[in-house]
C-alpha cells in the first residue's frame, strides 16, 4: 500500500519540491530579513529597536489606530457582504446579475482611487456631499468629514466587504437545499433552519471573509496615506513608510512590522482551530437543488436599498472622478466655463511619465498573473490532497504574505535583492517577485477553495481505475479547476495593476507603475490628472473583467450559477 | 501655444549664443544625442518641471527629457536609496532643500561643474567651490480664498495664524515631503522659536504633502487659509482664475533657494551637461520669471509687474549647512506637533 503510493507520487515529486522552493525563495526569504534587521545590533542581537518602537507613544497610537481600523472593517464588511450575498444567492431579489456586477465593480475598484474620489466627494468644505447638506440645511457643519477614522473605516470597507461576498455567496450556491429542506420536513422553521443548518454551513466561509477583511485593512497602505495623513495621524502602514524616508530607520521599521506578521499568523492558527476538523462535504459540487426563497413585497424595495449602498462604492466615486477629468477646478459646478479637455491632454501627450507607466503595469500584470496562477492551481492541489510532509507549513507560507505589508515586503526584497548574487531592484523583477508573494494569499484562497470543491472521491476512482497521479490532474481536477483557475488568474492580474505599497519603494525610474505615478500626483494635489489616469485604469481592469466573462461563460466572482 | 512656438525660436537662436567655442559644443552635443536623453530628478511643480522638458527637446531634438516629479525629500530618499544598491540612474538633480546639496557634495555624489553664465549669480545662488547652483528660487507666503475670507479679516502676518478663529481652517504642507516646507520651517523656527509651530498646531491643521498641493486645497475651498507653501504656484492658479490672493508677511518671507547639480555618475554626462546649460540661460530663467512666478539669480531677468521683486521683500535666509545639520530634528519635531 505505501509502497503503491510511494510510486504513484515519485513523478510528480519534483514539482512540489519545486514549487515548495519557489514559496521559500519568495516568502521566507524576505520575512527572513525583516526578522534578522528587527533584532540586528552592532554587537550582536538587540531588543532595543523593538523597546524604542513600543516605547514611543507615537507608534503606540499608529498600532492602536490599525487595530481600531482593522476591526471595525472586518465588522462592517460582514455586515454589508453577508446580507447581499445571501439575497443574491437564495432569494428571488430582482436584478442579481446587476448587484453581482456591481460587488465585482467594487471588488476591482483600487482602493486608493475610491479614497481619492470620496475626498473630493466628503472632504469637510470642498466635498460636493457637504456641500449640498449645507445648502439644504442651512449647516455650518458637514455632514461627514472623510479625513478620519470612520471616513477612512467607510472608504475601506466599501471595497473590502467583497471579500466576505464571494466567500458568501459562493458557500451559499454550493450548500445544496436538501439538507435545509430535510429541516424543515423535519418541522423546523425557516429561521431555525437559517440557523440551524445554513448558517453552521456558511460559518466558515463568514469566518475566512472576516479575516480577510481584516488583514486587507491592516496591511493596506494608499487609502489611510490619503485620507489620514491629512487629519494627521498614522496607520502602522503609513508609519513604516515613513520610516524609510531619508535617513532610513529600516531596523525600527522592521521591527514595528512584527507584531503584524504575529497577528496574523494567530489570525490563521484561530481560524484553523475553529473550521479544520469539521469536514464540508456537503458544500459540494454533486447535484442538489436550491431554493429560492420568495421575497414577496420586499422586492424591489431591497433592490432599491442595494442600489443605494452601492453609490458609495460605485456611482458617486465614479461620477465625481469622470467630472474632475474633464474639469478645470474639481469642486465648481461642471459649467461650460469650467470644461477642458486640457487634463487628458496633459496626462497623455505633456506628462512623460505616463505612457511608460502603463505599459509597465500592463507588462507586469500579465506575467505576474500567469505565473501566480499556475503556482497557486499547484501549491492549492498539494494542500488540498496532504502531497507532502509539511503541507500545513506550505499553506502558511502561501498566505503569510497577507500579514507583510507591501512596504515592509518591499523592504525586505530591496535588502534581499540589491546585492548580489540577486540584482534586482531597478528591474521589473523586482516588482515581479513582490507582486507574486503579495498577490499569492488572494489567489490560493481563491485556488484553494476551488480544489476543496472538487470531490476527492471522483480522483479516486481515476486512480482506482490505473491513472497516474499526473494523469489524474491533467483529465479529472484540471477540467474541475479550470474556471477556478481562471479566476485566481483574474485576482491576481487586477490585484497588480493596482498595487501601491510595495511598488512605492521598489520603482525607479524606469520602472514606475501606474500606481506609482497616481500617488506622486496625488501627493501634488494634481486632481486632473490622477482622474485621467484612474480612469484608465479603471478601463484596464474593465477590459480584463469583460475578457474573463466572455472565456468563462459568467462574472468570476461566484462558482456556478 | 504661440507664444511656445516663438519662445523655442529663440531658445534654438540662443543655443548657438553660450559662451562655449563651437566646435566643442558640437562635439558635446553629438555626444549627448549618442545619449539620447537626461534623467531629472525635480521638486519643480509638475507642469513647469514637464514644460522646461518640452522647451529643451524642441531646441535640441534627439535628446530627450525623463522628468521625475515628487517632493525634494523623496528626491533625497530615492539618491541615497540608488547609491546604496548601487544603481546609477540620475543625472541631474534638483531639490528646494539646500541642504541635500551640502550632504550630496559630502558625499562625493555631485560632479564639479559650472554652467556659463552663472558667475553673474548673487553669491547665495551658488556654491563657493562649484558643485551646485541655485536654478531658481520661490518665497513661502500665506495665502487665502477670496470668496470665503474677506481682504480685511485675511491674516496678514506669521502671528496671525496662531489665532483661535482660523481653527479647522487651514492647510499646512509637510517638511518631509517639501524642501519648499523644511526651509520654510527652519526660516521660522530661526525667528519665533519652535513654540511658533507648537501653537499653530493647536488650529487643527490639514496636512498635505507638496507645497505646490495647499494652493489647490485653498482654490477649492477645502480649507480657507494656506500658512505656507511657494508662491509661485499660488501666482499660476491665480493667474488661472482661482479664487486665491496672496500674503507676504511683513516680518519676512522665509526665502528658499533650489539649487541644481550633476551626479558624479551620471550615465548621460553630456546630455546632463547641455541640459543644466539650457536652464541657466537667460530665455529659459526668463520663462520661470513670467509665465511660473519663480525668481532667479539671473541679473538680466525681467520680473512681471503683478508680483513684488525680491529686492523688495523682507527676506528670512537659512544657512544651507544649517539646513542639513537639523533636517531631521525638523521632521521629528513637525510631526510631534501636527501628528503626522
Amino acid at each position: 500500500m505505501s509502497f503503491a503510493r510511494l510510486q504513484g507520487l515519485d513523478r510528480s515529486l519534483p514539482v512540489w519540491v519545486a514549487s515548495v522552493l519557489a514559496l521559500v525563495l519568495l516568502m521566507a526569504l524576505p520575512i527572513g530579513w525583516i526578522a534578522s534587521l528587527s533584532v540586528g545590533g552592532e554587537s550582536g542581537p538587540t531588543v532595543a529597536h523593538y523597546r524604542r518602537v513600543f516605547a514611543d507613544p507615537a507608534l503606540q497610537k499608529a498600532l492602536w489606530n490599525t487595530i481600531v481600523l482593522a476591526f471595525w472593517v472586518g465588522l462592517a464588511s460582514i455586515a454589508l457582504g453577508a446580507p447581499l450575498a445571501w439575497l443574491t444567492a437564495r432569494t428571488d431579489i430582482p436584478g442579481r446579475g446587476l448587484i453581482r456586477g456591481l460587488v465585482l465593480a467594487s471588488f476591482v475598484t483600487p482602493p486608493f482611487l475610491g479614497a481619492f474620489a470620496w475626498v473630493m466627494l466628503a472632504g469637510p468644505n470642498a466635498g460636493s456631499i457637504n456641500k449640498l447638506w449645507r445648502s439644504l440645511t442651512g449647516s455650518d457643519e458637514p455632514l461627514f468629514n472623510i479625513f478620519s477614522m470612520p471616513g477612512l473605516v467607510f472608504v475601506v470597507t466599501i471595497y473590502t466587504f467583497p471579500y466576505v461576498y464571494i466567500m458568501i455567496a459562493n458557500t451559499l450556491a454550493l450548500i445544496a437545499s436538501d439538507l435545509e429542506e430535510a429541516a424543515a420536513i423535519l418541522g423546523a422553521g425557516r429561521l431555525t433552519v437559517a440557523r440551524t443548518v445554513t448558517l453552521p454551513m456558511a460559518a466558515p466561509a463568514l469566518l475566512s471573509g472576516f479575516i480577510l477583511s481584516v488583514l486587507q485593512a491592516l496591511a493596506l497602505f494608499g487609502s489611510p496615506a490619503i485620507l489620514s495623513l491629512p487629519a494627521g495621524f498614522h496607520t502602522i502602514t503609513t508609519q513604516i513608510w515613513t520610516f524609510f524616508q531619508f535617513p532610513p530607520k529600516t531596523e525600527m521599521a522592521a521591527a514595528f512590522s512584527m507584531p503584524l506578521l504575529l497577528a496574523t499568523a494567530l489570525l490563521l492558527l484561530v481560524q484553523k482551530r475553529l473550521l479544520g476538523r469539521r469536514g464540508y462535504a456537503a458544500v459540494g459540487g454533486k447535484g442538489g437543488q436550491r431554493r429560492t426563497i420568495p421575497l414577496g413585497a420586499w422586492r424591489w424595495p431591497a433592490l432599491l436599498a442595494i442600489l443605494a449602498v452601492m453609490a458609495c462604492p460605485i456611482f458617486l466615486p465614479y461620477a465625481v472622478l469622470a467630472k474632475a477629468s474633464v474639469s478645470r477646478a474639481w469642486a465648481q459646478p461642471l459649467s461650460w466655463d469650467n470644461l477642458t479637455l486640457a487634463n487628458f491632454s496633459f496626462t497623455f501627450f505633456e506628462y512623460s511619465a505616463t505612457q511608460a507607466a502603463i505599459l509597465n503595469t500592463l507588462e507586469l500584470g500579465v506575467m505576474t498573473a500567469c505565473v501566480g496562477a499556475g503556482l497557486v492551481a499547484l501549491l492549492s492541489y498539494v494542500t488540498s490532497r496532504q502531497l507532502v510532509v509539511g503541507h500545513q507549513l506550505v499553506a502558511f507560507l502561501a498566505l503569510a504574505p497577507v500579514v507583510i505589508p507591501g512596504v515592509v515586503l518591499a523592504v525586505g526584497l530591496f535588502i534581499a535583492y540589491t546585492r548580489p548574487p540577486l540584482l534586482l531592484y531597478g528591474t521589473l523583477w523586482i516588482l515581479f517577485i513582490a507582486y507574486l508573494t503579495k498577490e499569492m494569499p488572494v489567489g490560493y484562497a481563491q485556488s484553494d477553495t476551488t480544489f476543496r470543491a472538487i470531490p476527492v472521491d471522483l480522483e479516486d476512482a481515476g486512480r482506482i481505475l490505473g491513472g497516474g497521479r499526473l494523469r489524474v490532474l491533467r483529465d479529472i481536477t484540471a477540467p474541475l479547476a479550470r474556471s477556478g483557475v481562471i479566476a485566481a488568474w483574474c485576482f491576481i492580474f487586477i490585484g497588480v495593476i493596482r498595487e501601491l505599497s510595495a511598488s512605492i519603494i521598489l520603482f525607479t525610474p524606469s520602472t514606475k507603475v501606474m500606481s506609482v505615478v497616481i500617488f506622486d500626483l496625488k501627493e501634488e494635489g494634481q486632481f486632473g490628472a490622477i482622474a485621467v489616469l484612474g480612469i484608465v485604469m479603471l478601463a484596464m481592469t474593465f477590459a480584463t473583467v469583460a475578457l474573463v466573462q466572455r472565456v468563462l461563460g459568467r462574472d468570476f466572482l461566484g462558482a456556478r450559477e | 501655444m504661440k507664444s511656445w512656438s516663438a519662445l523655442v525660436g529663440l531658445l534654438v537662436s540662443i543655443g548657438m549664443l553660450v559662451t562655449v567655442p563651437a566646435a566643442a559644443q558640437d562635439a558635446r552635443l553629438e555626444a549627448a544625442k549618442k545619449e539620447g536623453k537626461v534623467v531629472w530628478y525635480t521638486s519643480l511643480a509638475l507642469p513647469t518641471a514637464e514644460k522646461i522638458a518640452k522647451l529643451f527637446e524642441a531646441a535640441y531634438p534627439g535628446v530627450k527629457v525623463e522628468v521625475h516629479r515628487t517632493g525634494s525629500q523623496r528626491i533625497l530618499q530615492r539618491v541615497m536609496q540608488e547609491m546604496q544598491a548601487n544603481l546609477k540612474l540620475v543625472d541631474v538633480i534638483h531639490t528646494s532643500d539646500a541642504g541635500h546639496f551640502v550632504l550630496l557634495k559630502e558625499k562625493k555624489l555631485l560632479m564639479k561643474y559650472t554652467p556659463p553664465g552663472v558667475e553673474a549669480f548673487p553669491a547665495g545662488f551658488k556654491d563657493k567651490d562649484g558643485y551646485y547652483f541655485t536654478l531658481r528660487a520661490t518665497v513661502n507666503v500665506i495665502a487665502y480664498n477670496t470668496k470665503l475670507v474677506p481682504a480685511a479679516e485675511a491674516p496678514k502676518g506669521w502671528k496671525d495664524l496662531l489665532d483661535a478663529k482660523w481653527r479647522g481652517k487651514m492647510v499646512t504642507a509637510h517638511p518631509g515631503y517639501s524642501g519648499v516646507i523644511s526651509t520654510h520651517v527652519l526660516a521660522l523656527v530661526q525667528l519665533y522659536g519652535w513654540d511658533y509651530f507648537k501653537q499653530l498646531a493647536q488650529n487643527k491643521l490639514m496636512l498635505v504633502q507638496s507645497a505646490v498641493d495647499p494652493a489647490g486645497v485653498v482654490a477649492s475651498g477645502e480649507r480657507q487659509v494656506a500658512v505656507d507653501g511657494g508662491d509661485y504656484y499660488y501666482y499660476q492658479m491665480k493667474k488661472k482664475g482661482n479664487p486665491i490672493e496672496v500674503v507676504y508677511p511683513k516680518e519676512g518671507v522665509p526665502l528658499v533657494i533650489s539649487p541644481t547639480a550633476i551626479a558624479s555618475f551620471a550615465p548621460h554626462p553630456n546630455a546632463a551637461k547641455l541640459f543644466t546649460d539650457f536652464t541657466f540661460t537667460r530665455q529659459l530663467q526668463q520663462v520661470m520669471a513670467d509665465s511660473e512666478g519663480l525668481y532667479t539669480g539671473h541679473p538680466e531677468v525681467k520680473y512681471p509687474a503683478d508680483k513684488p521683486k525680491l529686492s523688495d521683500l523682507k527676506l528670512l535666509t537659512v544657512d544651507p549647512e544649517e539646513l542639513e545639520k537639523r533636517n531631521e530634528e525638523i521632521k521629528t519635531r513637525f510631526v510631534e506637533f501636527f501628528g503626522a
